[in-house]
């Protein structure tokens, strides 16, 4: 393909880069114990969480930057220079009662998304989705909550949960991921806003999938949510997520953290298509996506699975991982992950393996283009206590173009002699003799390439919730436009 | 480190070559800058090296004859090869042997090099193991001493293998040596070099050995590193080479003994078509443990690289297996593959793998595997149906798996060494048979 036609389509718009004029309460950047504290009377914490946060503040103060270790390079960060609070709507309405009550604006920002907000009946033969909006900081509303009420299933953000039910939450909060886990982390435990929050009782089947949709609008802000999801014994739940920005120059900070429990024979199931703002072609703005998520497989025969499709971002550093402490419990992590122009991806996962029999599956594929650089690093422990474990990683690099990069950082520590781990790995470009093939059958270059990427990818995305399958392979196809030549 | 800043002035104080002089003290300034690795240095993540740094070692001033003597007559090689052997780290004249040495081809100790031909071996020492690559990189240019200078000339191959045997003596103090290899592989040249670490039961001093290879065009250097010392030794060792067009380099890495063992071994390959070819076996017992890190560098375009490395630990062992290919840009048409396999034989023992790939070009075929399992129970079942006992089918099925690398030792002599080793040291004896 000659340069200009390939330069040209490398051009493709991000389409969610539209910014929603709204008035907005916004916090002045800037953070210290205050903007905590500020942040916790907004949303009218008790006194626990509000402690609980400075706990943490105080601790991510005599933290450090962890950049030395992730293949990911950014100019520090100025946390000085964020804003930690942005709420649309005037400074001094309440928050609206109900859905009725929204914004038509935000409204109509969903909308836009593709995020229907209105409790639509369900098309027939599918599923309904419920749904939580997340717009800068706060939740502006969450669907079917009724209909989940009647079964059990306790669906709302994170703030509502915390007046609602703070029991659950002081039970479950910070269990999975501490205070100090990471430097992120830290900091997200003292000043997260909002996120979604998840209680599926003992043995009920959540009756339809549940997701929430983050937006990053105001600028200069960050965006620390913080979701709980908990499934009781023999409870069961799917989870999406998806993510858009608007495109600015300036980075904005996303620091998300993501806990779940799983007791006794619960499944979750956590799928992300992550399609926050990955900067224009020179590498310029873009979200930092920095995020920390874990998974607890307390229970026996408990299992959680992670899917995700990152192609966003101007840097992912997220490892979403499973701590099989449950007794035949099954940990499993699928991913996509592309990146091109500048983008960077540090990503992968952790199984952490302690309960006797468990069990642990893990597909990544990475796709890099343009100058884009991208890292698996996974690492897969075996305790003593883990009889029999089993593990299975496959990753996979595809690169196009000759000035990216693809890189894999495998750990494995293995201490226990019956534990079967297996991990392989390959990297390559496509094959020109398969794009050859589809040519000569008369398909374009274009189609060819996204067909063999579709193909490529194709044991992550039949992981997916149908409803994301569908737009997961059409953000691929955009992420890559052109990027072939 | 008070230890080594006195040995290192003692020792350093009477040198006669001023520009050494102050090499030495650089590369001594860079070891106690770097100080002893703590986990916190990825490439020290899984060993600990804090008992090594409270040993105190002295240098060698002088060795037992007659004990050296049997101790080689024991348990070294007899094969037909060009001899250096090197006691504490000091050479034993008596038992080296380099008669014969074909035309075009030099091979010297290296104190007898760094007295006679200062500026050429300075030249070539310290290019590609320079004090910046490790610490103990450092330690070891600090103290360099002995060791030896090879030199092949174009279009020579090296008659017969050249052997270096290191003996470890059993010492009241214990005692360290840092040998340098330095081989320098003219175009179209040929050679063998085998290297056999071996020591007396109750020897624990520190080998730190460091080799360097420079390899011009179409040169072709078969390494085999048999490290059996005794269950107490600490022992580092470091092989850099740096390849040029078309040039080969296969290494087989034995690792059967030491306390602590850390092995690296670097190829930058720097020329189109340059390949090179690990193998590896690391057996651990006892409370051993074992690392083995490898580093390919394609700095070229059509260059390939190969790894199989397998690990066998009992007992309380812990190995490290870390591999790494890093592709340049631009360096197209690579072909890597890492293979890793791992056998647990004791629910105490422990590996840590990690093949790493970082690649910065596109049209490459790279792939690494990396299993860690136990033995196959329908291959044990198998032989037990036949009427193996089923210690004896383990202990076969073990020895099976190490074969794929013990098979790739061309020299019976050295294949017989390393299989009844093996075979040894497994929980479940079995009987061999040698092929001769």
């Amino acid at each position: 393909m000659a340069n200009e036609e390939m330069e040209q389509l490398v051009r493709t718009e991000y389409k969610q880069g539209f910014v929603t004029d709204i008035e907005s309460d916004t916090l002045a950047p800037g953070l210290d114990e205050g903007v905590v504290r500020y942040i916790s009377a907004k949303k009218k914490e008790p006194q626990w969480l509000l402690d609980w946060r400075l706990e943490a503040f105080a601790l991510w103060k005599k933290m450090h930057d962890p950049q030395a270790w992730a293949n990911i390079e950014y100019p520090k960060i100025d946390y000085q220079a964020i804003s930690y609070y942005s709420a649309p709507g005037a400074k001094d309405k309440d928050a609206p009662k109900s859905l009725d009550e929204v914004d038509p604006k935000l409204l109509e920002t969903f909308e836009k998304l593709g995020i229907p907000l209105h409790e639509r009946a369900a098309l027939a033969g599918v599923r309904g989705v419920a749904v939580d909006a997340v717009f800068d900081s706060v939740s502006v509303g969450t669907t079917f909550k009724k209909e989940l009420a009647e079964a059990g299933v306790i669906f709302s953000s994170i703030s509502e949960a915390v007046q609602e039910h703070p029991e659950l939450v002081r039970k479950y909060l910070g269990t999975v991921v501490s205070q100090t886990d990471n430097y992120y982390a830290a900091l997200n435990s003292a000043v997260f806003t909002d996120g979604s929050f998840v209680f599926v009782p003992k043995g009920v089947t959540c009756p339809m999938e549940l997701s929430t949709y983050f937006r990053i609008n105001a600028a200069n802000t960050g965006q620390f949510e913080r979701t709980l999801i908990i499934c009781e014994e023999g409870a069961q739940v799917s989870y999406l997520e998806g993510c858009t920005a608007p495109m600015r120059d300036e980075n904005q900070l996303h620091a998300a953290v993501v806990e779940l429990v799983a007791l006794d024979d619960a499944y979750i199931k956590y799928s992300t298509v992550q399609n926050w703002y990955p900067g224009d072609e020179e590498g310029l703005g873009g979200i930092y996506n920095f995020v920390t998520k874990r998974g607890d497989c307390r229970g026996d025969r408990s299992k959680i699975t992670w899917t995700q499709v990152e192609t966003g971002s101007a840097i992912t550093w997220k490892y979403p991982s499973c701590i099989l402490r449950g007794k035949d419990s099954v940990g499993e992590f699928y991913s996509v992950a592309v990146t091109n122009n500048y983008q960077q991806a540090d990503t992968g996962t952790k199984m952490i393996h302690i309960g006797e029999g468990s069990r642990s599956t893990i597909i990544s594929k990475g796709i890099s283009a343009g100058k884009s650089n991208q890292s698996y690093r996974g690492l897969v422990k075996i305790l003593p206590s883990a009889k029999n474990a089993r593990n299975f990683t496959q990753c996979d690099s595809l690169l196009l173009g000759d000035k990216c990069g693809a890189h894999t950082f495998p750990y494995q520590e293995i201490g226990n002699s019956t534990a079967q781990v297996e991990h392989e790995a390959t990297t390559s470009k496509i094959g020109e003799d398969q794009l050859f093939y589809c040519m000569q059958r008369g398909i374009s270059e274009e189609d060819s390439v996204n067909m063999i990427v579709n193909g490529f990818c194709k044991d992550v995305f039949q992981e997916l919730p149908m409803e994301f399958a569908v737009e997961a392979e059409a953000l691929l196809n955009v992420t890559l436009e052109g990027a072939v030549g | 480190m008070k230890q080594y800043a006195e040995a290192f002035t003692a020792f350093n104080r009477d040198a006669e070559n001023g520009w050494l002089k102050s090499q030495r003290i650089a590369a001594f300034a860079r070891f106690e800058y770097l100080g002893f690795p703590t986990s916190s240095v990825e490439e020290w993540k899984y060993t600990d090296t804090k008992a090594l740094a409270k040993r105190e070692f002295k240098l060698a001033t002088g060795y037992n004859q007659s004990a050296a003597a049997e101790l080689f007559a024991s348990k070294g090689l007899t094969l037909d090869a060009y001899r250096l052997v090197f006691v504490d780290g000091l050479l034993s004249p008596e038992l080296s042997n380099l008669e014969g040495l074909q035309e075009a081809v030099v091979i010297e100790p290296l104190s007898q090099a760094l007295a006679t031909e200062l500026e050429l071996t300075c030249g070539m020492m310290g290019r590609l193991a320079g004090i910046d690559v490790d610490v103990f990189t450092a330690l070891n240019f600090a103290f360099v001493n002995e060791g030896a200078v090879v030199r092949i000339g174009n279009n020579q191959t090296l008659n017969k293998p050249l052997l270096i045997t290191y003996l470890s003596m059993a010492n009241d103090a214990a005692v360290m040596s840092h040998p340098r290899i330095i081989v320098a592989a003219g175009a179209n040249s040929e050679l063998q070099l085998i290297e056999h670490f071996i020591g007396e039961e109750e020897a624990q001093n520190l080998t730190n050995r460091v080799v360097e290879g420079i390899m011009e065009r179409n040169a072709k250097i078969h390494h085999t590193l048999l490290q059996q010392p005794s269950d107490k030794e600490w022992w580092i060792g470091r092989i850099q080479i740096d390849q040029k067009r078309d040039s080969r380099y296969t290494s087989h890495q034995m690792n059967l003994g030491g306390k602590l063992v850390r092995d690296d071994l670097v190829c930058d390959l720097n020329g189109e078509g340059a390949e090179c070819d690990f193998s590896g076996l690391l057996f651990g017992r006892n409370r051993q443990h074992m690392d083995i890190h490898t580093l390919v560098n394609h700095n070229a375009p059509l260059t390939n690289s190969y790894e199989t490395y397998k690990t066998i630990l009992n007992d309380r062992s812990q190995g490290v297996f870390n591999s790494k290919v890093i592709v340049k840009k631009d360096s197209q048409k690579i072909h890597a593959v890492q293979n890793n396999a791992n056998l647990l034989l004791s629910d105490q023992a422990q590996i840590n793998a990690k093949p790493e790939l970082e690649i910065y070009a596109d049209d490459v075929k790279c792939a690494h595997g990396a299993t860690t399992g136990q033995l196959d129970l329908d291959a044990l079942f198998y032989l037990m149906a036949r009427g193996i006992g089923e210690e004896e089918a383990r202990g076969l099925l073990t020895l099976a798996f190490a074969n794929e690398v013990i098979d790739k030792l061309e020299l019976p002599e050295i294949y017989n060494l390393v299989e009844t080793t093996v075979a040894g040291q497994l929980p479940h004896k079995i009987e061999l048979e040698l092929t001769q």
